[in-house]
């Protein structure tokens, strides 16, 4: 976490001024000794990375596909991590039972990351030498970029369900099933525009946030090209994600009628309170990272009433496939799944429409493995929860439907 | 008017600045040492007030009282295991990284009985907001409470320090601890004293802040404790009115900053106006001129 450094440096900064205080002697006597500890520090941190990266590799047994997944577990970004642990293994599940992908079985091993870019690297080794052929993550941006670079490296067959910069898929082997940020953007002043959503349009976003500001910059480009009044639009920070009151007050002077919050659930919580204390009542539009805010502990769900969020998946979809799968995960974890679990339950899918397209098997090198899916994923087209007709460029990005949920009584329902 | 209300909420997030500051400037003055625990003790607090209102559904008072108490016993349970066995150390840096550690102490205990997952804090004051020039201007209940409650707390504290013994006990073991010990002043016990007001304000503060954002992780004492030690700083580490003061400045110029310079700077403006108040009075606003014994 960025702030939680933050706070580091200043403390080793006051630390080091009051080491001044101190008679000169002792301050060179004092600084050798902590460039020492420090040095041992940094040696150690290098031996056990260094441990991490040289384990051997366990061989991979002939008749069972082993796929591996990363993402936060534990951590802020825990609610996003456990639904694709979770779908995934209801995906997994589903198909052994079913008889596997081609007659081979299927093993899942999922690995915490903590929405760390360097834990995620070490999970991505772990999973390695526990013989992982194919990758099924990882959740979140920023550790994605990191273990998206390895397994480029390595050859390694990767799709990311809902990790969303465009950095993510800038090596060839990455595949997505969420929406790029650009596309957000792009997609949600679509939506706004067409749907006459609202015509003075107010922009928060966190400037701090690869994310946040990427769909930003696309939507406001998006929005020019529209016509779409953009009135008031303010940025914070991750050291300054608490209080919105600014930011608000601002777009109530420029009398936004429509606010867009391009960001996570645990700030637009805040931001809903404070509109509402402040007596201003916009429509509120967000994007994916809005998806969660209903079961946000203790959250006053009605403060989310109206809120609409361009998600490609509503849990009260009508049909069979979203029935089926809600009912599942409910039962099985005791919670109605996210937009997050969705794109998860489809990555597994898609990975077996692309190894049943491939034809390929788990004797087979990863590299081998990495080289056929991804020459496979550009022709194949998958009907999933997050959308029909999914169909996917060389590049890894991905071409669907976006569909616009609206909150009400504390539950999705579609806008259309 | 956007003006007005940018100077309300500042002096707002202010007053919280300033009640937290308050233990820093106390514990400073008296133990001549900085807590870098007292922003955890913040959080704390905020937590035993969720569990007791929101979970335990008590009322609001009791839940108040009963996170007060915890935070004032936390607070010397601090001071007497981690704080006072270090107090003859040679070094002060013993002392200042002990409270680093009490500090990732109380964030991983939070972390590990709370989890990580962020909370949403729900107000226990329900106050109706307060609407004055026909609505154009909104001023939450909140954001009144803390304002009122600030300036309560610093006449009271003050009052205290005058009028009692105890509080006499405080101003001469922050002029001489040694000479205040033959005087026959409880050094020990007026060190302890301090922590435990300080703790209890904190668990008011964390309560303040979490009412007005209302988000609740084990770290969100980390930064109001940093921006608050700032605050104490400004006004002069030691000085009572200099952490009202400290506070009350940080808080209009972050939220005036963040309004009209640029909305992404605003922690730089704060602390860049600090250096500059430090390089032109370095002993802070209000604080006292150090003079070098011979």
């Amino acid at each position: 976490m960025a702030f939680e450094n933050w706070m580091l440096l200043s403390r080793f900064l006051i630390q080091a001024s009051l080491l001044k205080l101190v008679t000169s002697k002792e301050v060179i006597i004092k600084k050798r000794v902590i460039s020492a500890v420090l040095a041992a520090a940094m040696v150690c941190g290098l031996l056990s990375g260094c441990g991490g990266n040289g384990g051997g590799k366990a061989s991979a047994d002939s008749d069972t596909f082993r796929i591996g997944g990363i993402g936060p577990v534990t951590g802020a970004a825990a609610i996003y991590g456990s639904a694709v642990r979770n779908a995934e293994q209801i995906a997994v599940d589903e198909i052994n039972e079913a008889g596997g992908i081609n007659g081979y079985q299927v093993s899942l091993q999922f690995e915490d990351d903590e929405h760390d870019a360097e834990k995620s690297v070490n999970a991505y080794n772990s999973l390695k030498d526990w013989g992982m052929q194919i990758l099924a993550g990882t959740v979140t941006t920023t550790p994605c970029i990191a273990v998206a670079d390895k397994t480029a490296a390595d050859g390694m067959f990767e799709i990311t369900p809902s990790a969303s910069s465009t950095d993510v898929i800038k090596n060839d082997n990455v595949f997505q099933v969420c929406f790029t940020d650009p596309n957000q953007g792009s997609a949600s002043a679509k939506y706004i525009s067409d749907k006459g959503l609202g015509s003075k349009i107010g922009i928060i976003y966190d400037s701090s946030d690869v994310y946040s500001s990427g769909i930003y910059a696309k939507f406001k480009e998006e929005a020019a090209s529209l016509g779409l009044e953009i009135v008031s639009e303010s940025a914070f920070t991750a050291d300054s994600n608490t209080d919105f009151s600014v930011q608000l007050q601002d777009a109530k002077d420029a009398g936004a009628d429509l606010m867009f919050l391009p960001f996570y659930y645990q700030q637009a919580a805040i931001v809903l309170k404070q509109a509402k204390d402040m007596g201003f009542a916009p429509a509120f539009f967000g994007v994916d990272g809005m998806d969660g805010i209903l079961t946000l502990e203790n959250f006053d769900t009605s403060l989310a009433e109206g809120v609409m969020l361009l998600t490609p998946f509503a849990a009260d979809a009508s049909d069979e496939k979203t029935q089926a799968f809600v009912a599942k995960y409910n039962e099985k974890y005791g919670e109605t799944p996210n937009q997050f679990a969705a794109d998860a339950y489809d990555a597994i899918y898609i990975i077996k429409a692309a190894i049943e397209s491939a034809n390929v098997t788990p004797d087979m090198s990863v590299e081998e493995i990495g080289t056929a899916l991804k020459g496979a994923m550009p022709s194949i087209s998958y009907d999933g929860l997050t959308g029909s007709g999914m169909k996917w460029e060389a590049t890894g990005e991905v071409n669907k439907d976006p569909k616009g949920v609206v909150i009400q009584n504390g539950v999705y329902v579609s806008i259309d | 008017m956007s003006f007005i209300m940018y100077l309300i909420n500042g002096i707002s997030l202010g007053s919280v600045y300033a009640i937290i500051a308050l233990g820093y400037t106390m514990v400073y003055g008296i133990a001549k040492m900085l807590n870098f625990a007292h922003g955890d003790v913040i959080m704390i607090g905020s937590y035993i007030s969720f569990v007791t209102f929101s979970q335990m559904g008590l009322g609001p008072v009791p839940s108040v009282v009963i996170s007060i108490i915890v935070c004032t016993a936390l607070g010397m349970i601090i001071e007497r295991v981690a704080y006072k066995p270090l107090r003859k150390a040679a070094s002060p840096l013993a002392v200042l990284i002990t409270a680093i550690g009490v500090s990732y102490l109380l964030q991983n205990i939070a972390l590990l009985v709370f989890g990580a997952n962020p909370i949403s804090y729900v107000s226990m004051l329900d106050i109706p907001p307060v609407k004055l020039a026909g609505g154009e201007l909104t001023i939450t209940g909140i954001t009144l409470v803390t304002i009122v409650l600030c300036l309560v707390i610093m006449a009271v504290l003050m009052i205290f320090i005058k009028k009692t013994k105890a509080g006499q006990a405080m101003l001469a073991v922050s002029e001489d601890k040694d000479a205040a010990q033959l005087m026959g002043v409880n050094v020990n016990g007026t060190i302890a004293l301090t922590f435990a007001i300080g703790s209890g304000l904190a668990a008011l503060a964390g309560i303040l802040l979490c009412s007005a954002y209302p988000t609740l992780t084990p770290y969100t004492g980390a930064m109001p404790g940093i921006k608050a030690f700032t605050a104490a700083v400004f006004g002069g580490i030691g000085s009572i009115p200099g952490a009202l003061v400290g506070g009350i400045l940080l808080g209009v110029i972050e939220i005036l900053g963040r309004a009209y310079i640029s909305s992404q700077l605003s922690d730089a403006i704060v602390f860049a106006v600090l250096i500059i108040v430090l390089l032109v009075k370095p002993t802070g606003i209000l604080g006292k001129p150090i003079f070098e014994k011979v």
